[in-house]
């Protein structure tokens, strides 16, 4: 293996691995030394990675971004109709909050709740760009086949994600009766209807 | 009459609203560059044949200019089929160059009837039954109307004896290998995606709401200016996409889009790639481009 490919590998470890942390911890009560530890490595070393706790916590949300996007991506490129695509993109949603909580976890409860550590760097929609190009590409496709209703892409971007962000709040909060999953079917035809041209 | 060693030069219009006749007429050194042409025939030039004598198929002709979309029967001129003339003398041309959108895609005029009205060599960017005949010899120059300039440059071109670069429709690639969006004063404004907030203003892109076709339309308006001043997007009004094959559209001052997004990307560019850069630079308020422009800085 090349030098490089190790250090890629070595890199996306410790994303992991921060995530992880920082998802079950908190942001602020995880330190480097946490990490550095949990990963059997010096903090030195892992300093040579990432220079700041503040820009591993923004590599991190890029890097969930990117993986939710592509998942997103996948149903963007099939020639599935705008009510299977949204059942799609809500069971990608809830099986990543359940399989993977710290990925969704991360984005409500680190990127979400702690602005500061992100005002320098990931303004805006500059770090989470991979997962709202998806949903974009997604809101046009099904508009462009007249399927959903034409309006403003966030008062449809807030029902749909801040839907689904909510379910997985409260999942995390452990407040819903039943697995996540069971929600997918009614959330998805609710979605649709509330979208639908 | 003692024929002139110059290219003969014929300017034939079919259906047309004279709307090409006019503007090349504004080109500001129309005397000289005629200069290098003998005009056979002009509708609104002095030139050495009568319009009976082109009906009389008499005229010589190197250079023919057609202005005006075309219908192989049922248009008629001085009790003629115009298509039977303009055949006549396509064949007897060295070089053909099509005037304006109606006589290259068939313009506003193919709307009367779609399916006989087209332009001569191309039905918006379908090649017609005369295109394998004419080919060799066509070139495109759409507009509505063209600016003078850019016919001024064929003409220079062809009597200097040099080639021209042309696209897969026949446009010369010097002119049309750029966007309207090429040289407009409004770029800083579409790079960080700022509306205008109205027309006329000097601030703002008129990509996003106004209707503006200038990032998907080729052409140079923003490069070789309208008389050597200005252009419509300059000037705060969209690009209505004239030198396009699909001109003319309707709404032209609405952009149309899907869910905020405009449904028709600039020229080239993958939507999965501008979107990833609208929602990046969308993310920042510059300061500059949210004051107006006169006003900053003082």
């Amino acid at each position: 293996m090349k030098i490089a490919d190790k250090k890629a590998l070595k890199r996306e470890s410790i994303i992991q691995t921060a995530l992880q942390l920082f998802s079950t911890n908190g942001f602020h009560r995880t330190t480097i030394p946490d990490i550095a530890s949990k990963l059997q490595m010096s903090v030195g070393n892992l300093y040579n990675y990432f220079s700041s706790k503040d820009l591993l916590a923004q590599e991190i949300i890029k890097y969930t971004s990117e993986a939710l996007g592509e998942k997103i991506r996948v149903v963007n490129m099939s020639e599935a109709s705008a009510e299977e695509k949204i059942h799609q993109i809500v069971t990608i949603y809830f099986t990543m909050a359940k399989e993977k909580p710290e990925m969704i976890e991360y984005f409500l409860r680190v990127y979400l709740s702690n602005r500061e550590v992100f005002s320098d760097g990931c303004e805006g929609m500059v770090c989470v760009s991979g997962f709202i190009t998806e949903i974009m590409i997604f809101f046009d496709d099904c508009v462009s086949s007249g399927e959903l209703r034409n309006q403003d892409f966030f008062s449809a971007f807030g029902l749909f994600m801040g839907y689904l962000g909510g379910m997985v709040f409260l999942k995390g909060e452990e407040v819903l009766p039943k697995e996540i999953e069971f929600y997918i079917d009614d959330i998805s035809r609710n979605i649709y209807n509330a979208l639908k041209a | 009459m003692a024929s002139s060693t110059k290219p003969k030069l014929l300017w034939l219009q079919a259906i047309t609203c004279n709307g090409n006749t006019h503007s090349f007429l504004n080109h500001p050194d129309l005397f000289s560059l005629l200069s290098h042409f003998e005009i056979v025939h002009h509708p609104a030039l002095e030139g050495s044949y009568s319009m009976e004598d082109v009906i009389s198929r008499a005229v010589p002709c190197d250079i023919l200019i057609l202005e005006g979309s075309f219908r192989e029967e049922g248009f008629m001129k001085g009790g003629v089929e115009v298509s039977s003339l303009v055949h006549t003398y396509a064949q007897k041309a060295k070089t053909i160059i099509s005037a304006g959108t109606c006589a290259t895609f068939g313009g506003i005029f193919k709307q009367n009837d779609p399916k006989h009205i087209s332009g001569f060599c191309f039905d918006l960017e379908e090649k017609t039954s005369r295109y394998e005949t004419y080919a060799s010899k066509f070139i495109s120059l759409p507009g509505c109307p063209i600016h003078p300039r850019w016919m001024g440059y064929v003409l220079l071109m062809l009597a200097n004896g040099k080639k021209i670069a042309i696209d897969n429709l026949h446009r010369p690639v010097e002119l049309y290998g750029y966007t309207v969006h090429t040289g407009c004063t409004r770029n800083e404004y579409f790079e960080w995606k700022i509306d205008t907030k109205n027309f006329g203003l000097k601030e703002g892109c008129l990509f996003y709401e106004q209707g503006c076709q200038g990032p998907y339309t080729r052409g140079s308006c923003n490069k070789i200016l309208w008389n050597d001043v200005s252009s419509k997007t300059r000037a705060g009004i969209p690009c209505f996409g004239c030198t396009e094959p699909h001109f003319p559209q309707t709404a032209l001052f609405k952009t149309q889009t899907n869910m905020g997004i405009p449904a028709k990307m600039p020229l080239g560019v993958p939507r999965r790639a501008y979107l990833t850069l609208t929602g990046v630079v969308k993310s920042f308020k510059i300061k500059r481009f949210s004051e107006r422009l006169l006003e900053y800085d003082r």
